[in-house]
Parts: structure tokens; sequence; C-alpha cells
């Protein structure tokens, strides 16, 4: 349905519509509840340079607008990624996909991006600049301008594909960190990642999560994340992929409406694993509803 | 896995905190001693995985514990209401594991989903013996259920309230084949009494069907998520930690 239609960077995608990383593995889990070639694409699940368990459990918590997560980056490494979860995912979704990756020093976000620049199903590579569960690295990175220009500047020097920054809420001003990214030549933003929060098991007066702290993900942060990309979106010129609590075809159009070209559903997928196939059928009704032509057409007009 | 509504059919107290739904609907794929399902609960963001305890026909039966907000809602749920599933899930007892008398040894909720599995090792020609461990005589359940399946049942109560007094692993003998499923230390201390065995390993869930990697624990044969790998695991499999 071209009406559905958007445009990120180079890539023509059928729809915005993008499962996030950490919430769709590498597809295996939803083929055979979905043709999931209707996706408009896939994020991968973070891939880091060497195999990585993650925390120990718990890694999962709950509250009413959503839950946390304290997985930290667990995957099979770079060389299983390329070599095994891309080729099979390539089998089963006929469409570029956004290769999600995070390294622990800028050498490392070097070689990864290296790397992915050479899978030909990679269709931009999303740095995760981000990621709040980890102890060295990952955050830390996302929330130091400086930094954000060393990563953004090092990957970009090093391949021809898309590289789309994914940003951290856990910062005083995100617009100044997406500017820096721009500058050094970013194809585009991702943003939100998590909120870093916490719950209490008040009985045993601990942390639920082992790692104490973890990324809040869910309706709850919706609101905060649509107005994010509408900062964002006024002060850069690249697109942006924007994510948080994203649950139906009316939160993706809103997300649109505040700045975004495309959109990323993450925990949803957790609770309901058909939301990304019930939102792409939703969105037309939503669209005729609203008298809209083409959803591209609403991309930042609020 | 399907997303299948069911209706509800009885949500009783069975026993202290213990509480029995019996659901109506399509029980395709969840005829296998073990497999979990999970529940949609209104006012809860994530659903909760919980195990099925008897199959039969259109019906399925689980018994569940109050342990938190989900479970307390749970078991408010008036009969007559619908009840969102998601499964089946997770891979369930091996029953095919060659040993004619092995021991089935549970305890508190860890319990439920042994009733399913003694019916289905008895229904293969298999004779297990049973051991069922309880905190107290108020928690005691499914005795007569288990008892009208297998001759061979013991009780006890941690404070001998009721049965015989104490814990499960103190009545062990040194066993050939075991399944089991309860609190993680009581399963740590049969997995040391039992030269091999199933267990049924519990663990805070995102999804409950292996995308979130929010239940993955190491294991002798690398990560393996307790949804979709497990939640049963072979003795030889399990790292146990403390």
């Amino acid at each position: 349905m071209e009406r559905l239609n958007v445009n990120i960077s180079h890539l023509k995608l059928d729809n915005p519509i993008i499962p996030a990383s950490g919430t769709f593995g590498y597809g295996k889990e939803f083929e055979d509840l979905y043709d999931i070639n209707i996706l408009g694409s896939i994020s991968i699940k973070g891939t880091t340079l060497h195999e990585r368990y993650g925390n120990e459990l718990p890694r999962i918590a709950e509250f009413n607008g959503g839950m946390l997560n304290s997985v930290g980056l667990q995957n099979p490494g770079l060389k299983k990624v390329v070599d095994e979860e891309l080729t099979y995912l390539n089998k089963i979704f006929k469409k570029p996909v956004l290769a999600n990756v995070s390294g622990f020093s800028i050498d490392e976000y070097v070689k990864l991006v290296k790397a992915m620049d050479k899978v030909e199903s990679v269709g931009i590579i999303e740095v995760n600049i981000s990621c709040p569960n980890v102890h060295q690295g990952g955050m830390a990175f996302g929330t130091d301008a400086k930094e954000v220009v060393r990563i953004t500047k090092a990957v970009k020097d090093v391949t021809r594909k898309p590289v789309f920054i994914k940003l951290t809420p856990n910062v005083t001003d995100i617009v100044e960190i997406a500017k820096a990214c721009e500058a050094e030549g970013a194809d585009g933003i991702s943003m939100i990642n998590t909120l870093l929060g916490m719950r209490i098991d008040i009985k045993k007066r601990k942390p639920i999560l082992d790692n104490i702290y973890g990324g809040i993900s869910g309706p709850a942060i919706f609101p905060l994340a649509l107005r994010m990309v509408n900062q964002v979106s006024k002060e850069v010129n690249i697109p942006i992929i924007g994510m948080g609590g994203i649950s139906s075809s009316e939160d993706v159009i809103e997300m649109m409406m505040a700045g975004a070209s495309a959109v990323q559903i993450g925990a949803a997928n957790l609770v309901n694993p058909w939301i990304c196939k019930e939102i792409i059928e939703d969105l037309p009704n939503k669209l005729d509803e609203l008298g809209i032509d083409n959803i591209k057409d609403i991309v930042g007009v609020v | 896995m399907r997303k299948d509504k069911f209706a509800i059919i009885e949500n009783e107290k069975i026993a202290n905190d213990i509480y029995k739904m019996v659901l109506v609907g399509n029980t395709l794929g969840y005829d296998k001693p073990g497999i979990f399902a999970e529940i949609s609960i209104d006012l809860c963001y994530l659903n909760r995985p919980i195990s099925m305890s008897w199959v039969e026909g259109d019906e399925l039966t689980l018994v569940y514990k109050i342990v938190g907000k989900g479970t307390k809602l749970m078991s408010e749920i008036k009969t007559g209401n619908e009840i969102t599933l998601l499964g089946p899930l997770g891979s369930g007892y091996n029953i095919e594991a060659g040993y004619k008398r092995p021991l089935v040894i549970g305890g508190g909720i860890g319990i439920p989903p042994l009733l399913y599995l003694t019916k289905k090792l008895i229904e293969n020609g298999i004779k297990p013996k049973v051991i069922l461990g309880f905190n107290d005589a108020k928690e005691v359940f499914y005795e007569k259920d288990f008892k009208n399946l297998c001759a061979d049942v013991q009780i006890l109560t941690l404070n001998g309230t009721y049965g015989n007094k104490g814990l499960v692993t103190d009545i062990l003998e040194f066993e050939e084949y075991i399944y089991s499923c309860g609190p993680l230390p009581m399963l740590k201390a049969i997995s040391n009494k039992c030269k091999h065995g199933q267990f049924s390993l519990e663990a805070r869930m995102g999804c409950g069907f292996g995308a979130c990697m929010g239940c993955s624990i190491e294991t002798v044969n690398g990560p393996k998520r307790v949804c979709k790998e497990g939640p049963i695991f072979d003795k030889e499999e399990i790292i146990w930690k403390d």
C-alpha cells in the first residue's frame, strides 16, 4: 500500500513500522506468527564485538505503565550474528534491516560498523550509544557530547551505509547531542532508548533487578519520547526514527506528527507479539479517519 | 503460539493463597506436562506465566499462588468472564526418559504441573512414586488428586502440621531418575540426590516466548531461555548458582 511508504535516508520502506532492537530477536520467534515481510524493516538484537551473556537474573520488572529490563546486551557476538543470525534472517525477511551495534570503545564501534558495512542485507547501521544496562561504555558514551562526536566521526569514516545514532534520554539536553551527531555526518537519529529506573521488593528491602537499575520502556515513556523527538526534529535536518512506548496506530501517527520519519515498536511486541501486524493493518483505517492521504505527509507537522 | 480467549468456569481458593482456575477454550497443543501460558491480566502491563496443571478435552486447569499484584488480580476475576492466553509455551517434560519407576517430587506452588505429569507417566505405563512438600497444613492441596492417580504418595509439611514433618529432601534417598518442580533451593538439594532428572525452573519473564532474553540462564550448553528451551531442563544441563 503506497500511502504507507516512507523514506529514511536512501531507503524506501513499505511502511514506517520497525520492531525495535532487543524486542524481536532476529525474527525467529515471530516468523511463524505472521508474515514478517509486511514490516517496514527490523532492528536486530544489539550486537557486540564479543559474545555476551549479559546481567544476572532477575532482568525484568514491571510497573503500571510498562516494564524495566536489565538484560545487558546478551548476544552471540559479531561473528555469529553475521554468519548465522543475519544469514538466516536474510532468508526469512527480504528487505534491508537495521544492524544495531554496541561497543565498549571507539575501536570496537569501528570494527562492528566495518563488519556490518560488508553485509548486503544491512540497510542502516544503528549505532547504540545508549544502553543503560552495561557498566562501561553504553550509555556513558551517549551522555557525553564529546564522546558522541568521536564515535560518530569514527564510524562514518568506515562505512558508506547510512548511520543512525541511537540516543539515550538520560541527558540534560538531547538536542545538543543530536546536533553533535548531525554535525559529524550522522545520517539519522534513533530515539529514544530506555530511561534508567528501578523497582524495590518491599518485603525483601532489595531491588527487584539483580543489576539494581534497568531501562524503563512501555506506554509510560511515550509522552516523554514524543516531546524529545519533537524538540530534536526542530533543530536537526536528518531523519528521526521515533520510539518509546508506541503501542497503537494512533501512537504511530502521533510520533510521526512530532517529527519521526519512521517508528520502532519495542516493549509492545513482548506483550502482544502480533502488535506490529495489527498496527500495519490498522494504519490505513486511521489515515482514512483523519483524512490523511499519505502517511509521509504528516511527518513533523506539529 | 496462539492468542486464544478462554471462558473462566471456575476460580476458587483451594488452600492458603492458592487458587484453582478452570478454563474452557482451544486447548490444542497444551496437552503436554510442564507447558505454560502467558496470561493477560487487566491492569498489568506484562502477561503472567502460569503452568498447566491439568488438561482434559477443552478444559485447562491452572493452579496459582498469590505472590503479587498480578496473581491477586487474577484471583479476583469472576467466573463467566473471559481471559486471554498466549500459548502453548515452553518445552514441557519428556515423559519418555526410559525409567520404569521415577520419583516425582515437588514443593508448594511447584506442585501443580506435576499432577498432569504424573497422569501422563502412568498413561505411558510408568509407575512413579510421589513426594510433595508444603510449609503448613493450610497450604496443602492436590493430595486427593495425586492419590487418585497413584498409590505411592507421601506428603510432608515443614512444621509437621500435616503428614510427616520436614523437607522433601529429608526422606529422599538417592534416586535413579527424578521429575521435579519447586523453589530453587529445593531443586538444588534434590539434584544432589539423584543420578538423572528433569527440573522445572522459574524466572521473571518479559515475553515468555523467547524474544526479550529476560529469563536467559547460563547452562553447560551455553545460554538458554527458561521460557523457550525450558522451563524444563535436564540435570546435566543446569548450572546451579547460589
